[in-house]
């Protein structure tokens, strides 16, 4: 009984999260529970805030000096904002995904191992077995395994960027991260591309916990179990993504799925 | 509709006039280069050989070759890069990759930006006061090398900080989000990437220091040696000493000899510089991103 509660506990819980670049305000009061193994999809307009929400999550925003955050954020269960908490375990723990694909400059084989050797304890030997497995299990999970099982050793950079961006998601899985967070994952990618990526993340859904934010509505109603709908700063709506797009609760939603607003 | 007006026209003289005008500075510029080349070649050539690389300078250096001068430079140019690539590297790569945005930083970027102002008598002043008679290195290769040293660190940095902003910045979101620290990212992403850029950069900042001659003049370098430097604590003869030195000191110098010594001096840091471009363009072809 008790193990199930935990199951079915949100993996991201905000409360009142404020975020402040300097003085200007990028969120205010921000509640947000997001559910575990699902899709929540982050809708809104450019400029929302939809990026810092998501880079508050694994608190990479924090590297630039001026900004200033409120509230807290709690990731299964951890309120990832206590002083005892290390970055590093966050970031084991909650994966993030580009709007550009950006593959380290390495082959494609150290690429999806870089995570996994970051993590590595000082002087644990893997060898080169264990790690080939990791790589391909890797690979398969995100469906590129079977394109370049023969040139693992090549440039990670040569893909085509809809692999580039696969392999960007495959480089996260090896550390086993409970969370990814995806930003316009598909928007630097052509139609198909595009495509590719959504069967992808529909997949990974039920192993991990997903937040995605993307310009598409299209892509927001297929791809997503949730989504939340975003408006200067402000979390104006949440809720199932079937019902989100065939009843908003607020005007402002339905204005801006309609293509209301720019 | 679509015939040429008079203000098209108009328009296309004033573009040629400045395409012109420009052209023609650009040429201006770099007319001395060649002028100064030339001249050194037709008067210099006459006395280059093999014996003249290869012996040493004989009747009052009047006669003879530049043997020790051009060991000696090679030795300072040497033992300055072994100095400021460690320092200069480790400087840029706590600037470029850690240093926060704040007045410490701002501060420190200034202070390099002026010191590469300071002119080189006062640097030469410096290694006096602190290699040659502080840290009793005595005039010797070492105090003249450091000195050398510290006259090039802010370029070093610069060029250092520049080759290591040339790797994109995504390279370092994307190992930081995997949990990588800045010293990890640094080891294993932004050092293999610019480390041929670094290197070629700094090689081309320090090689220029061949021709300096105050900041060696009182630190290590001397008129006249006929034997080669053994270490570092030797004086010893440099290039751009010598050539001050046959040029004004000495009498009686065939009017060849210093035109000489300035061939040989401007094509040893000509041979660097090409070295190190021609291996920066190499290495700017295979980057993959
Ligand atoms: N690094 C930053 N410094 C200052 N302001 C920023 C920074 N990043 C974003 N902002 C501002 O915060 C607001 C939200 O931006 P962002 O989260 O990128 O929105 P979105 O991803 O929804 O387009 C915008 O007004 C933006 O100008
Ligand atoms: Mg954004």
């Amino acid at each position: 009984m008790k193990e199930q509660r935990i199951n079915e506990a949100p993996a991201i819980v905000t409360e009142s999260l404020n975020l402040w670049y300097g003085t200007f305000q990028a969120l205010f009061d921000i509640d947000l529970e997001v559910s575990r193994n699902k899709v929540t999809a982050m809708i809104g307009p450019s400029g929302c805030g939809k990026t810092t929400l998501l880079r508050s999550v694994n608190r990479i925003n924090e590297r630039l000096g001026y900004v200033r955050t409120t509230g807290s954020i709690e990731v299964l269960g951890h309120d990832i904002y206590e002083p005892e908490v290390d970055l590093v375990q966050v970031r084991k723990q909650v994966g993030m995904v580009f709007q550009r694909p950006n593959p380290l400059p390495l082959s494609i084989r150290d690429n999806v191992l870089f995570g996994h050797r970051t993590h590595r304890e000082r002087g644990v030997k893997v060898s080169r077995q264990d790690e080939d497995e990791i790589v391909e299990k890797a690979l398969r999970e995100v469906l590129l395994w079977d394109t370049v099982r023969d040139r693992l050793a090549g440039a990670a950079t040569e893909l085509a960027l809809e692999e580039q961006q696969k392999l960007c998601i495959a480089r996260l899985l090896p550390v086993k991260p409970a969370v990814l967070l995806m930003d316009e994952p598909c928007s630097a990618l052509d139609p198909n591309g595009t495509e590719a990526v959504e069967e992808l993340i529909w997949d990974l859904r039920g192993d991990y916990t997903i937040l995605i934010v993307t310009h598409n509505m299209a892509q927001a109603r297929r791809a997503s179990d949730e989504c939340v709908f975003m408006l200067l700063g402000k979390l104006v709506e949440h809720t199932r993504t079937d019902k989100m797009f065939v009843a908003p609760k607020h005007q402002e939603t339905a204005d801006y799925i309609e293509g209301r607003y720019g | 509709m679509f015939e040429t007006t008079t203000l098209n026209e108009q328009n296309r003289t004033v573009e040629k006039l400045w395409r012109t005008l420009l052209l023609v500075m650009t040429l201006l510029l770099i007319l001395p280069v060649l002028v100064i080349l030339a001249v050194l070649v037709y008067k210099g050539g006459p006395v280059l050989s093999l014996d003249f690389l290869l012996t040493e300078p004989t009747n009052g250096m009047t006669a003879g070759g530049i043997l020790p001068a051009l060991i000696g430079t090679v030795w300072l140019v040497s033992v300055a890069l072994l100095a400021s690539v460690p320092i200069g590297v480790a400087a840029a790569l706590y600037l470029s990759e850690y240093a926060p945005e704040n007045w410490l930083t701002r501060a420190l970027n200034l202070a390099i930006i002026n010191l590469a102002g300071v002119p080189s008598i006062v640097h030469a002043l410096f290694g006096v006061g602190a290699f040659v008679l502080f840290f009793r290195f005595g005039t010797s290769i070492l105090a003249a090398s450091l000195t050398l040293a510290v006259m090039t660190l802010p370029v070093v940095i610069v060029a250092t900080k520049e080759s290591l902003q040339a790797v994109p910045q995504a390279f370092r979101e994307a190992c930081w989000n995997m949990g990588a620290t800045r010293w990890q990212t640094i080891r294993k992403i932004v050092l293999p990437n610019s480390i041929s850029g670094i290197l070629t950069g700094v090689i081309l900042e320090v090689s220029r220091t061949a021709g300096e001659t105050a900041p060696i003049m009182f630190t290590g370098a001397a008129f006249f040696l006929p034997f080669l430097p053994q270490g570092v604590f030797d004086q010893t003869m440099a290039m751009s000493l010598h050539l001050f030195v046959v040029s004004t000191q000495v009498p009686d110098v065939p009017e060849a000899l210093p035109y000489g010594v300035a061939l040989v001096l401007i094509a040893m840091v000509l041979a660097m510089n090409a070295t190190s471009i021609a291996f920066r363009t190499y290495l700017r072809g295979r980057k993959k991103w």
